[in-house]
């Protein structure tokens, strides 16, 4: 039952990926300026810039490129950076580590804390502590991150002395297998570099999962808000279901089944919004160099960050349509 | 058989909803008694107010839009209306079993049916779980899925092995109905209320689900209130019916006597116009259930009343004895009519 469902979304993805990579592509071709004056710049003779445009092929009708592109892109190239000289997935490789695991970490916050606030403010309905919470959700989503982050820096960070300002980590940095320390430094027992990475997680992460974590309790607390109005809620209890397992199993699962799909959503939301405070920690991730790419017209670098964004973006998904299945039986029974 | 005890006893129950048109006065002053052993039949139309009295029983009334205005709700000696939120779920978990009316909207979609009979066989009567239990680490090696198994057989579920794996969405409604009454029948319990059980099931099925609520009546001294807008069913099952019409109870009577010779009007009414006292649908009198949040004064049968007086409108007739154990509220028989 569950191969078939499986079956089923795996040639939409495949559709979705082809789809997403025609549309970077062109997108980027299109964007105005051209790549090759701006690398080489205002100094440089029409000829060189025409050498360059030879050299990276821009010279080439688009419907060529894209052939180029694609070709490249299975042998896993992404084509040259303007900026560093190097192939594009290189760059890629080195930088997007830190950033999965920023965004991990943050949605890990936002679900492990979210949901037991929502739960609580659900269950408490209209109290205090419902109150405090829908006050921080509010906050949650409406102080922006840079600014959060900067207090965080001053507070925390300068002030108290308690966490450090910016980077990754300050000494060496674990033996790398995964490239994300956090769990480098684990598979390694390296404690030192675990302690010394985990410092610097922890502010950039508290930013980052502040506003998903605010929209999870909100969503969390409606949905158990409906869930203690549903009949079958109001029957098991009437027959005698322990009542703390009828909250904590029976309502919360229809409770996450119905905050899934938004949980999916909000994790494009994190990738999306990761340079934000990857720029005001110093943060070496890829969302920092995909901005820089877009601010210099590095194009086959912003196709490249842009594609791994996408793709992670239906990776995700596909992984939530599964989840989702898996847990409501309504979905995964349909034919 | 000598005077048994009364277990439920309903006084003055008035059960009001806030709506955007107003307020809906639902509920106008219900008085119901269960004794012991009694199977209790409610009677009456469609949207009558069988399910409110039923829900606010349960301590499961929807508060909002629901109030409950005043009245007394005495089950073995608690009153219900009183009792914290612990305290209440304690006596109705233990005490209490219910059977809802609605088969499509009262089983968690997200459960399996033996996974949901599962943990009410097994967690019975316990109001809060450990830590532990609650994360299902300390499943006691049981037989609860067994146990499900054989009720699920006893209310006539075909292939109860394959149902048990079975997600609600894979059920038809009659199939629901009977997982709801199998649940039910979990644990022993001193007052079940039934609401419209069999509505869903063909005449056979429903003749051996009768058959089963006999059974237990018989064995553990169970007490029923059976709700069903069907008086041949009731006819079949209760020792007592009441009937109810516009949030009010009209009259009250032993079965046999009650059916033979109905006093309230719209009792009489309710029986001629069943064309014979079998399993079919009950047809009607003519008009409606009047508008709750602009009642009719006075009696709210008046509307509708063959034999109605100019006290009707103006007075609504109490609840009074008028022999044989039988209670009519109709101004026919309050002031020293025929009795
Ligand atoms: N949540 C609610 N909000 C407002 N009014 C309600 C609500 N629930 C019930 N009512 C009102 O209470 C009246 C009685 O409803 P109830 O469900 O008790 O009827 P019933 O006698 O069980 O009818 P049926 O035989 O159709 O089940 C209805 O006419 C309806 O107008
Ligand atoms: S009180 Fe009057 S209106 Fe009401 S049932 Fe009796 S006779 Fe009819
Ligand atoms: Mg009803």
């Amino acid at each position: 039952m569950f191969g078939r469902y499986l079956a089923k979304r795996l040639p939409y993805m495949m559709l979705v990926l082809f789809g997403i990579s025609l549309l970077i592509f062109f997108l980027a071709r299109v964007m105005p300026g051209d790549p090759a004056r701006l690398a080489l710049g205002p100094e440089a003779t029409q000829e060189q810039v025409q050498a360059l445009r030879h050299r990276l092929g821009l010279d080439q009708p688009l419907y060529t490129q894209y052939y180029v592109f694609v070709k490249g892109l299975l042998k896993g190239e992404l084509g040259m950076s303007l900026v560093t000289k190097r192939d594009v997935s290189k760059d890629l490789i080195q930088r997007l580590p830190a950033t999965l695991e920023l965004v991990a970490v943050a949605m890990t916050i936002a679900i492990l804390g979210g949901i037991p606030l929502g739960m609580l403010s659900a269950l408490h309905k209209d109290r205090t502590i419902d109150q405090l919470s829908r006050v921080f959700a509010f906050a949650g989503v409406s102080f922006p991150r840079f600014w959060i982050g900067i207090m965080f820096q001053i507070g925390i960070a300068y002030t108290l002395g308690l966490l450090p300002i910016t980077g990754r980590i300050s000494g060496d940095p674990p033996a790398h297998m995964t490239g994300l320390y956090l769990l480098d430094s684990v598979l390694t027992r390296d404690l030192a570099a675990f302690m010394d990475s985990f410092k610097h997680m922890v502010l950039p992460a508290v930013t980052l999962s502040l506003s998903p974590l605010a929209q999870i309790t909100r969503l969390i607390r409606a949905s158990m808000i409906e869930e203690l109005r549903k009949d079958y809620t109001i029957v098991s209890r009437t027959i005698g279901m322990p009542e703390n397992l009828n909250i904590y199993k029976y309502m919360l699962k229809n409770a996450f089944t119905a905050t899934l799909t938004v949980i999916g959503l909000l994790v494009g939301w994190l990738i999306g919004n990761a340079f934000i405070v990857e720029q005001v920690f110093s943060w070496p991730g890829m969302a920092r160099y995909g901005v820089n790419s877009v601010l210099r017209n590095d194009f086959n670098a912003v196709v490249g960050v842009t594609l791994v964004i996408g793709v992670g973006y239906v990776f995700i998904n596909f992984i939530v349509d599964l989840l989702y299945g898996y847990l409501d039986p309504r979905i995964r029974l349909k034919k | 058989m000598g005077v048994r005890n009364t277990i439920l006893n309903i006084e003055g129950l008035k059960v009001h909803f806030d709506t955007l048109d107003g307020t809906s006065r639902v509920l106008d002053g219900v008085e119901l008694s269960v004794r012991e052993g009694e199977v209790v039949g409610l009677v009456g139309e469609t949207g009558c107010g069988k399910s409110i009295t039923a829900k606010t029983i349960l301590r499961s009334l929807p508060v909002p839009p629901g109030r409950i205005i005043e009245g007394e709700i005495l089950f073995l000696g608690d009153n219900l209306l009183e009792l914290s939120r612990e305290e209440g779920h304690q006596v109705m978990s233990k005490k209490m079993s219910y059977i809802p009316q609605d088969p499509m909207t009262s089983l968690n979609p997200v459960f399996s049916v033996g996974e949901e009979m599962g943990d009410l066989i097994r967690w019975h009567g316990r109001r809060r779980l450990g830590p532990l239990e609650l994360m299902g680490l300390r499943r006691k090696h049981d037989n609860s899925i067994a146990k499900a198994v054989e009720l699920l057989d006893r209310v006539k579920i075909p292939a109860p092995r394959e149902i048990i794996r079975r997600y609600p969405v894979e059920l038809s409604g009659g199939m629901r109905q009977r997982v709801l009454i199998a649940m039910a029948l979990i644990g022993y319990s001193s007052l079940l209320i039934a609401d419209e059980p069999t509505t869903a099931l063909d005449v056979t099925i429903q003749k051996g689900i009768l058959e089963l609520i006999e059974e237990k009546v018989k064995e553990e001294e169970l007490s029923v209130l059976y709700i069903t807008h069907n008086l041949g069913v009731a006819r079949r099952l209760c020792d007592r019916i009441y009937v109810m019409y516009a949030g009010t109870i009209a009259e009250t009577a032993k079965t046999q006597d009650l059916l033979d010779n109905p006093k309230h009007p719209y009792t009489s009414g309710l029986i001629s116009s069943i064309p014979k006292l079998t399993g079919d649908e009950f047809k009607g009198i003519d008009g409606r259930i009047p508008d709750y949040i602009d009642p009719p004064s006075g009696c709210r049968f008046h509307p509708r009343c063959p034999e109605v007086m100019e006290i009707c409108e103006q007075e609504k007739p109490e609840l009074v004895k008028v022999g044989g154990g039988r209670l009519v509220a109709c101004h026919l028989f309050s002031t020293g009519g025929e009795s």
